[in-house]
């Protein structure tokens, strides 16, 4: 094979990768992308939320073409314990609007037709070929990657690792080490089909409106995770997860045993019967937060999305970031190709500028402590305040002939009694990582 | 030596729909694939160009998405892809599409030179007639090898091959001449993985397309549904079935377990049980 050099190869077809090959694409330079799935989706697991603002500073007309299943008229947000849930309901039609700020959508069909406009854009697309290495040159300058496929490899001034959670290029290659435990989740997930109809009426919504739930609660066992269900136009993406580490420490029931209790749980039962299930997938989500990002540059490398831990747990956005840190970092390459200068450590370090400046370090760097936080108040917050709090709740709203004093002081009592002084504790505690 | 094979993009059974009102099969969002019959054709075609030398084009009637599948055939190893694509086509039964194919490898022809084979799928996973390259070696006066395990034989100066078919009874073996007809049958080899630069190829590579027109096609009433005597009467989706899996645990050992398997075979089939006594001289 005669030695092209490309511009740039992007290792995976996820929203990262995506995002980094077309801004490079679009902006005229020669680019490879390689992805291991039969094409961009076949195995890219998420909930699945699209948060528009990341893609419309990309594809500002994506609403156009793009497959969306709803736009998110309601969030709820539930505190679970065995029985029922206490929670927050947010809706409102100001979400009807012309250019909604959530959707959600199905990443199988919607990756595809991302990856579509990559090609549309000009980038070569390979297929079915896991990248395996690095190639360097005698001074460690990486200057292409080797596939799994027969051949000498594919050369580039610089490779863009997209390649997710679980990267095996930049580990094997030692450019990051392998995942933690406590740094990553593993969720499941499954898509249920419902009549369009159907799901319409049992969420009151019309159209292409939809509904978020995020859960969490003693659905976890008392482990760090969270839950979700997610309204699609005629199906319904329900799943769970929790941190590997507390999987392997605690786990008495496996993901998707967790997951069958949560579907069984009375609160949720009634959404999903008469659901047929059609897909199940599992996950790993890197959620060790801001001091879990690995070096993000070297000599002839850069790191975005998953691969580099960019996501943000509590507020469960990560395919924003992925998109963003995608386009940052291509941006960043198209200025160096235009001054014709080479991608170093050092001229890459343009990107890590660019994050830091942003969003994205900003709320990486904002929630630093909450992983540590929750490593120490797991089963606090996962299982005993969810349990007060439902407690509480039946204790207000039940008429029972007993005076509303006597109701407060027991709703008191049972909190002190459980957590005493550490009420306390775990309110500064949270103010503390959340600030 | 020069090989064409026919292929056709098909939803990807394993991930198919049907629709619960229409019974129709529901092909929006489902991933297309090639099928899965017309590799082992296009194998045994890139080993013969491995063996002889020359070329291997792919060649398929479709809409115009169905150039993916030739991309990927161009990913194996193929060298050239042809899609023939009208919108005269759609609808086309066995008898329009066998037309308009044997019209396309025709106009190939006149381009590369006739094949001396064409390989087809034994059939297709969505249609499963096994009538297409039949029909097109009819029209183009090919030899007609079906159901093919291997290829024993061949000689492309002479112009003759022999082949192993599969029958109803046993292996038949049949020497015949070329440009013959081949459809290969399932599992006879397995498609390989394409090289680094047959990849890269491929995705940089342009599908040439054809309409009705330039491939010679003036009478548009043997295309498409205009030209297909098939009519559909009735789609139905067969009822589930009532039975369940059985699950036998293999937990009393190697011989225990194949006892109780033997168990639960027989108390479902007795008329298989009274069969093998007599045939075994009883126990």
């Amino acid at each position: 094979m005669s030695k092209v050099v490309f511009d740039a190869i992007v290792v995976g077809a996820g929203p990262a990768g995506n995002s980094a090959a077309y801004t490079m694409a679009n902006a005229g330079l020669n680019v490879l992308q390689i992805e291991r799935g039969e094409y961009s989706g076949s195995k890219n697991v998420q909930g699945a939320i699209l948060y528009s603002d990341a893609l419309e500073q990309m594809i500002p007309d994506f609403r156009e073409e793009a497959p969306l299943e709803r736009h998110i008229v309601e969030q709820r947000i539930w505190m679970m314990d065995d029985r029922g849930h206490t929670g927050m309901h947010h809706r409102s039609d100001d979400y009807n609007e012309d250019l909604p700020n959530r959707y959600t959508i199905i990443r199988a069909q919607f990756d595809k037709w991302f990856n579509r406009q990559v090609r549309d854009a000009g980038a070569t697309v390979l297929y079915e070929t896991t990248a395996t290495s690095l190639l360097r040159d005698p001074g460690g300058q990486v200057i292409g990657v080797q596939t799994d496929r027969e051949g000498e490899g594919f050369y580039a001034n610089v490779v863009v690792l997209a390649e997710g959670v679980n990267g095996l290029v930049g580990q094997r290659s030692g450019l990051r080490s392998e995942l933690r435990p406590e740094d990553v989740a593993l969720a499941v997930k499954e898509m249920h089909f419902l009549p369009q109809e159907t799901i319409e009426s049992r969420f009151n919504i019309t159209g292409d409106e939809g509904v978020v739930i995020e859960a969490m609660g003693t659905i976890t066992d008392g482990m760090i995770g969270t839950a979700f269900l997610y309204t699609n136009r005629e199906s319904i993406s329900i799943g769970i997860g929790c941190l590997v580490s507390e999987l392997s420490r605690i786990g008495k029931d496996s993901p998707y045993q967790l997951l069958d209790r949560f579907k069984a749980h009375p609160s949720i039962r009634g959404l999903l019967e008469g659901s047929e299930m059609k897909e199940y997938a599992a996950h790993l989500i890197p959620e060790g937060g801001y001091r879990a990002i690995p070096d993000l540059v070297g000599d002839g490398w850069i790191c975005v999305g998953d691969a580099g831990h960019f996501v943000n747990a509590v507020h469960r956005e990560g395919s924003n970031l992925a998109m963003t840190t995608g386009r940052f970092a291509a941006e960043t390459i198209i200025m160096l190709n235009k001054r014709g200068q080479a991608c170093t450590k050092k001229a890459l370090g343009a990107y890590r500028q660019r994050l830091d400046d942003s969003f994205v370090m900003k709320d990486m760097k904002k929630y630093k402590d909450v992983p540590r936080m929750l490593e120490k108040q797991g089963s606090t917050i996962m299982d005993t305040y969810p349990r007060l709090m439902n407690g509480a709740a039946q204790t207000w709203f039940r008429v029972d002939g007993r005076d509303k004093k006597t109701k407060e002081n027991e709703i008191v009592k049972s909190a002190w009694r459980v957590r005493g002084l550490g009420l306390l504790g775990d309110a500064v505690k949270l103010a503390r990582a959340w600030r | 030596m020069r090989i064409f094979v026919c292929i056709k993009q098909v939803p990807d059974s394993a991930q198919i729909r049907v629709h619960p009102v229409t019974n129709t099969i529901m092909r929006q969002g489902v991933p297309t694939i090639i099928n899965p019959y017309d590799l082992f054709g296009l194998e045994e075609a890139l080993r013969l160009r491995d063996r002889f030398g020359g070329t291997v084009t792919v060649l398929t009637m479709g809409p115009p998405m169905a150039s993916e599948s030739l991309r990927k055939a161009l990913g194996y190893g193929a060298d050239r892809g042809l899609l023939l694509t009208d919108r005269f086509f759609a609808g086309s039964d066995t008898l329009a599409t066998s037309y308009a194919l044997a019209r396309l490898i025709e106009k190939a022809a006149e381009e590369e030179g006739m094949p001396q084979i064409v390989f087809c799928g034994k059939q297709t996973i969505d249609g499963d007639t096994a009538q297409v390259g039949p029909g097109i070696a009819q029209r183009l006066g090919l030899s007609q090898l079906t159901y093919v395990s291997a290829i024993d034989e061949i000689d492309p100066e002479k112009g003759s091959i022999t082949v192993r078919r599969r029958a109803d009874h046993g292996v038949q073996v049949l020497t015949s001449r070329l440009p013959a007809m081949i459809t290969m049958l399932e599992g006879s080899n397995h498609i390989r993985r394409g090289t680094q630069s047959d990849v890269l190829r491929a995705a940089q590579a342009k599908i040439t397309q054809w309409n009705a027109a330039a491939v010679g096609i003036t009478d548009l009433s043997l295309c498409g549904l205009r030209g297909s005597p098939t009519v559909v009467k009735r789609v139905f989706a067969p009822a589930a079935r009532s039975e369940k899996a059985d699950m036998i645990p293999a937990t009393g050992g190697g011989s225990a377990t194949a006892a109780a398997l033997i168990d639960a075979i027989f108390a479902r089939q007795p008329a298989l049980e009274e069969d093998l006594i007599s045939a075994a001289g009883g126990y």
